[in-house]
């Protein structure tokens, strides 16, 4: 019985801070994203209506809606598999046991994760300046004519989507190389004596071996990439022509520059709804691909 | 393939992977250092021609960066102290305190793991707007103080504790509190170093947020200081850089020093699947 109290006065203030600052926002989201709440509300509370799916429905008919989430999936179905892509090669380079100095390789690897988004940011756009840029300059080496990296709305997005990579990559490749290394080695002794090439045993001893940590990384990826808002904030502003405006970059602007709460909250919801289906998606097709 | 020439693949590539990873991070050091204009140039000048501290001077005495500093050491501190409090107990009341609805409690907290944080941010802002709390440090800290993730994290770990050290404490009559402060919390250490960094370095680096709640000059964290004075002074590229360096510099250091912990952290939290 005293313990039955002890343990919910230890779990009250978490508790008490989660249902509050979180848990009830959410609710309330999804109550706010049925009204107009907008400047007018927030002045006096009496101009408030309930709009019912209003605000989803006018948000399906807005281009700049469809547009928003076209440039999230271009981030996301871009930048995850580059992102993953580049992890497994990072930590499959750690782990070959002919890499010499490795603590240092896997720190320098790493370093670029714990750096902040907004800082960084700044120093690859200062990289990508078309006058004055590196990145032109080493391109201009070879003959390369200098491109408009962020003033291009070609350009723009794979640009974020470099810069989200070498920002990323370095944190999934911690996970890969602990995936890597919980692999038998003698899975690789028998393959050796049975001639199997390198290649060979990466199809078919890490990679299905990997499988999990795969698919957890990409899950963990996609609602990381889904979150797209700091960089295009900090380097193009959502610009140029609005080609890097992200889904919540629109419920930013939505909310915080228009004070069209009402709106802003169906764009969270309508971003968290695709996020699950999409988290749904991938387990469901994992799930087939294991069983066949 | 000879084995001389797969080593020196491999390690041409580690190099050249080291070297993207870590140019970008050396060359927003070295052209904080360049006099105002330097860095605008062709070709891009990789080493400042006479290194100058004029651009940090700048940043602390006209562009508030000093404030900034304070505030995110402020803020991050807060959030570390108070969220840790907070996650380790009930982290601990999950994995070895018995009461009722605790299964189902435990899987509604992993249930708000799939909610994106920004999904309350509107809410959370106006009911802070009534609340008198916009534009104040608790804007920021107060909705940090727990963290689903962190609960999960301190009860995956705190799992490993035997049953028996408790009971035994507890035949011999002390308190819960007491039991938790004398018993658990020492060992429980290694994994508070280890939240403990990781909160730090999330707090530090945080943005969308932040942007949100804080609105006024005076209570801007770094990040929120250094985009709003990028949009002003777009061209300063050497000012940027050295900016930038302020905010990095500490979480860079923090992370060098305490290395092995963080990552610790991170093959913990990601075992979730």
């Amino acid at each position: 019985m005293n313990a039955q109290r002890a343990a919910w006065w230890f779990l009250a203030p978490a508790l008490l801070v989660l249902g509050v600052f979180f848990l009830l926002p959410v609710l309330a989201a999804l109550g706010l994203s049925l009204t107009d709440y907008d400047l007018y509300a927030l002045a006096d509370i009496r101009h408030l209506r309930f709009v019912a799916l209003g605000n989803y429905w006018d948000l399906l008919h807005q281009p700049k809606f469809w547009s928003a989430l076209g440039h999230t999936f271009y981030f996301v179905l871009v930048g995850v598999p580059l992102s993953i892509m580049v992890s497994l090669g990072a930590a499959l380079l750690l782990h070959s046991p002919l890499a010499r100095c490795k603590p240092f390789f896997r720190t320098a690897l790493f370093a670029p994760v714990v750096t902040t988004v907004a800082a960084v940011a700044l120093v690859w756009r200062y990289i990508f300046n078309t006058k004055y840029g590196m990145a032109n300059y080493v391109l201009g080496a070879v003959g390369i004519h200098p491109v408009d990296w962020l003033g291009d709305p070609h350009w723009a997005m794979p640009t974020i989507i470099l810069f989200a990579v070498w920002k990323n990559f370095g944190y999934n490749m911690i996970i890969f190389l602990a995936g890597l290394q919980a692999i038998p080695g003698d899975l690789y002794e028998a393959a050796r004596i049975d001639g199997a090439s390198p290649l060979q045993q990466f199809r078919h001893i890490t990679l299905p071996m990997l499988t999990p940590t795969l698919l957890m990384v990409s899950i963990l990826t996609v609602s990381g990439y889904f979150q797209l808002f700091a960089e295009p904030y900090v380097m193009t502003e959502g610009g140029p022509l609005q080609s890097t405006t992200s889904v919540l970059y629109l419920m930013y602007n939505e909310g915080f520059r228009w004070w069209n709460f009402g709106t802003a909250s169906a764009v969270a919801f309508l971003l968290f709804v695709i996020m699950f289906a999409f988290t749904a998606l991938m387990l469901r097709v994992a799930r087939r691909g294991a069983a066949a | 393939m000879n084995p001389r020439m797969a080593k020196a693949i491999i390690n041409g590539l580690l190099i050249g992977g080291a070297v993207v990873a870590l140019f970008p991070l050396l060359w927003m050091l070295s052209v904080s250092f360049m006099h105002p204009g330097e860095a605008s140039a062709l070709p891009p000048p990789l080493l400042p021609a006479h290194a100058t501290w004029r651009n940090y001077e700048e940043l602390f005495t006209r562009a508030g960066m000093g404030r900034y500093l304070l505030n995110s050491l402020a803020i991050s501190g807060a959030i570390t102290v108070l969220s840790l409090a907070c996650n380790l107990m009930a982290g601990y009341a999950f994995a070895k305190l018995r009461f009722h609805g605790r299964e189902r409690l435990f899987q509604g907290l992993l249930g708000m793991l799939v909610i994106p944080a920004q999904v309350a941010m509107l809410p959370l802002f106006l009911m802070l707007k009534y609340m008198g709390l916009v534009n104040s440090y608790a804007a920021v800290i107060v909705p940090a103080m727990a963290t689903a993730f962190g609960i999960f994290l301190v009860r995956q770990y705190a799992r490993s504790i035997p049953d028996e050290l408790m009971e035994a404490a507890r035949i011999d009559g002390a308190g819960e509190l007491r039991i938790f402060t004398q018993i658990v919390l020492p060992l429980l250490k290694p994994i508070m170093v280890t939240l403990a960094i990781y909160t730090f370095l999330t707090a530090w680096n945080d943005f969308m947020w932040p942007l949100i709640a804080l609105t006024g000059q005076e209570h801007y964290t770094l990040p929120i200081g250094l985009a709003s004075l990028a949009r002003e002074h777009a061209q300063d590229s050497e000012l940027m850089m050295a900016g930038s360096v302020v905010t990095v510099i500490p979480v860079l250091a923090l992370f060098l020093a305490m290395q092995r912990y963080y990552i610790e952290g991170l093959l913990l939290g990601s075992v979730k699947g």
